[in-house]
């Protein structure tokens, strides 16, 4: 099922949580919403989910307008944060919960529940954990009986509210690995909050990024990653290294730095900022192209990659990224004075 | 040799100051709980068991133990949907005026029960606001049942809100949305998630309850009007007797209540015991 949100806005007290949300989630799609605390995206979920109420703007189900629609009647599976399990039931009953409640006339049987139950447990792993109580689990356990529940009313959307917030790196990885198989096999339209962008860049097959209520980019990871719309998105992505600057005349005057910058070609100076990511900056001991010198203050060599942290002239800190090789052959010492060059230097006007 | 000192040595107070303080503690309740409890149940079996069951199996003691059962009857479920409904608002809902329903609440454990009393009797006396429609209706309210009922009510009505707000409050709402997302309507919510994250503070709020509606003396006394028989409750009937100088009838049906007070001590230590265990889960959950 395709969900298409329309310029939805949502206000709590003073507080405008969504000033005008639209976009589009396509059927079967793996949809991340990514955003720092604060920016609206839970807030969105839940009215996906039909918990909040839009105080202007539509959610279309199939192209028909959700509102309509209950929230037990949405056909949606959520899977809340802290997952939200009944605690006084056992796993078999958590995930029974939604078949149990159904009209009569819609309710399965004894047999066909019980069937579906253990299927589901089987498909997160879990069926031989079927009549333990919430609280004996892992959180990890928990995230996968919260998603066999969700699942077990065959949703026609699946929202996942921070699904690996609350759990330890490894799972987490392992998790999220799993979700993505699982998606692949039954691709079930689904919608993820995280605040996470190395989660989002990993999992979904397209971003929505927000920042205050509102969206920022809307694209593929790759298309996030390479060519952010905003200084916020570049920001938010990664580390960065941030020249600032102006522009004027079809050019970028960033301190040390100048590129050209042909979309503000009038006289007019305009604040801008140049950004580039650790990995896009070269170090090197003789001076090429437009670049600056800086003296390398501290190399951790801990890891795949060596990562640098140099000071220049103005007391401005660069943090580079290179290859262990590349690093072994150019070979620093600390307190040397390197030339570093971005390969790249992406132009934000201020706002 | 030093190693084997205890531990918590430098953190505790030196045994002469343990031991004055526990000494203090339980001749206290010596003092003031087992001995008055004991008086009552030797007082009462002075003229022997058949003196006790005959002060107990009298007519107008009967009639009393029957109306403050009826009273209680009434007046703890009445509290129980009452509770339930308040905590209910007040554990997962935001509105306007939630501290002033927080501290109305209280308001029977603030004001003395013998003014909650006269309350009623303002309201509903032959001078009170509605006395001269109550009349013109022949309704009586005031030094009868209904009044004592409605007394009853008045002054147990904080117990199991007070007891099931901090639970409602503390598994929070996301439950009940879980089981509204899966379809449940309000009732399967409430029957199958509140109520059993809910029951054993449920439990000892009506245990609490029932205890104070059996044992209301002074808003009840008010509204009563003694009438032998009719109005007069367990409490009240101990006071007439007493004042009569049947000592031993009065410690007799006393010892009914005192009964009355050890039972719901002892429920109210195995029920406190649940909670505690029911509550456990969520600490973890909250990590």
């Amino acid at each position: 099922m395709g969900i298409d949100i329309r310029n939805v806005r949502k206000r709590f007290g003073t507080f405008e949580a969504l000033r005008g949300v639209s976009f589009e989630v396509r059927a079967g799609e793996l949809v991340a919403l990514l955003g720092p605390s604060g920016c609206g995206k839970t807030t969105l979920l839940r009215i996906i989910a039909g918990l909040e109420s839009a105080d202007e703007g539509h959610v279309l189900f199939d192209g028909e307008d959700a509102a309509n629609r209950r929230v037990g009647e949405r056909r949606v599976g959520f899977v809340f944060q802290h997952y939200a399990l009944f605690r006084h039931m056992t796993v078999f009953e958590n995930v029974a919960f939604g078949l149990r409640v159904r009209p009569k006339a819609h309710r399965p049987s004894k047999k066909e529940i019980a069937d579906k139950v253990t299927d589901l447990l089987k498909l997160v792993q879990l069926d031989y954990l079927g009549d333990r109580h919430p609280s004996q689990l892992s959180g990890g356990q928990r995230q996968r009986v919260a998603l066999a529940r969700a699942l077990a009313v065959e949703p026609k959307v699946l929202l996942l509210d921070e699904p690996f917030g609350a759990l330890d790196a490894k799972v987490r990885q392992e998790l999220r690995r799993w979700l993505r198989r699982l998606h692949e096999e039954i691709h079930l339209t689904s919608v993820f909050v995280t605040h996470d962008q190395e989660e989002a860049l990993e999992l979904a097959d397209r971003i929505v990024i927000m920042n205050e209520g509102r969206v920022e980019q809307d694209a593929s990871p790759v298309e996030v990653f390479e060519h952010p719309a905003s200084a916020f998105v570049m920001n938010f992505l990664g580390n960065v290294n941030i020249f600032h600057g102006r522009v004027e005349e079809g050019r970028a005057l960033l301190g040390p730095l100048a590129v050209d910058y042909p979309q503000h070609a009038t006289p007019e100076p305009k604040a801008a900022a140049g950004y580039a990511r650790p990995h896009e900056l070269d170090v090197a001991r003789t001076e090429s192209g437009n670049g600056l010198w800086a003296i390398l203050e501290t190399a951790n060599l801990a890891g795949a990659i060596v990562k640098l942290e140099l000071v220049d002239d103005e007391r401005r800190l660069l943090q580079v990224e290179v290859a262990r090789d590349q690093y072994d052959a150019l070979n620093p010492r600390i307190g040397e004075r390197l030339y570093v060059r971005p390969r790249k230097l992406r132009v934000f006007v201020a706002s | 040799m030093r190693r084997e000192r205890d531990p918590r040595k430098g953190l505790t107070e030196p045994a002469p100051v343990r031991w004055l303080l526990t000494v203090i503690a339980l001749g206290f309740l010596f003092l003031f709980l087992a001995l008055p409890l004991a008086a009552v149940f030797s007082e009462a079996l002075r003229l022997g068991w058949s003196g006790y069951v005959a002060a107990i199996g009298e007519p107008e003691a009967l009639a009393a133990l029957r109306l403050t059962l009826l009273a209680a009857a009434i007046a703890v479920p009445a509290n129980l949907v009452f509770g339930v409904a308040a905590a209910w608002a007040i554990g997962k809902f935001n509105f306007r005026g939630k501290q002033l329903l927080i501290t109305l609440i209280d308001l029977p454990f603030a004001v003395s029960p013998v003014i909650s009393g006269l309350v009623f009797v303002l309201l509903f006396g032959r001078q009170g606001y509605f006395g001269p429609w109550l009349m013109a209706h022949d309704i009586r309210i005031v030094f009868a049942i209904p009044g004592i009922v409605l007394a009853t009510i008045f002054v147990s009505f904080p117990f199991v809100a007070r007891e099931i707000i901090p639970v409602m409050e503390a598994t929070g709402s996301q439950e009940e949305e879980a089981a509204r997302v899966l379809g449940a309507g309000g009732f399967q919510m409430f029957f199958r998630v509140t109520l059993p994250n809910i029951k054993w503070g449920l439990l000892y709020g009506v245990i609490l309850c029932n205890a104070r509606a059996m044992g209301e003396f002074g808003a009840v006394s008010v509204v009563s009007g003694h009438i032998r028989g009719l109005t007069n409750t367990l409490p009240l009937h101990v006071e007439i007797l007493y004042n009569e100088y049947q000592f031993q009838a009065a410690f007799a049906v006393a010892s009914l209540l005192a009964f009355l007070a050890l039972i719901t001590l002892v429920l109210k230590t195995i029920v406190e015991h649940r909670t505690r265990h029911a509550l456990e889960p969520l600490h973890e959950d909250v990590r």
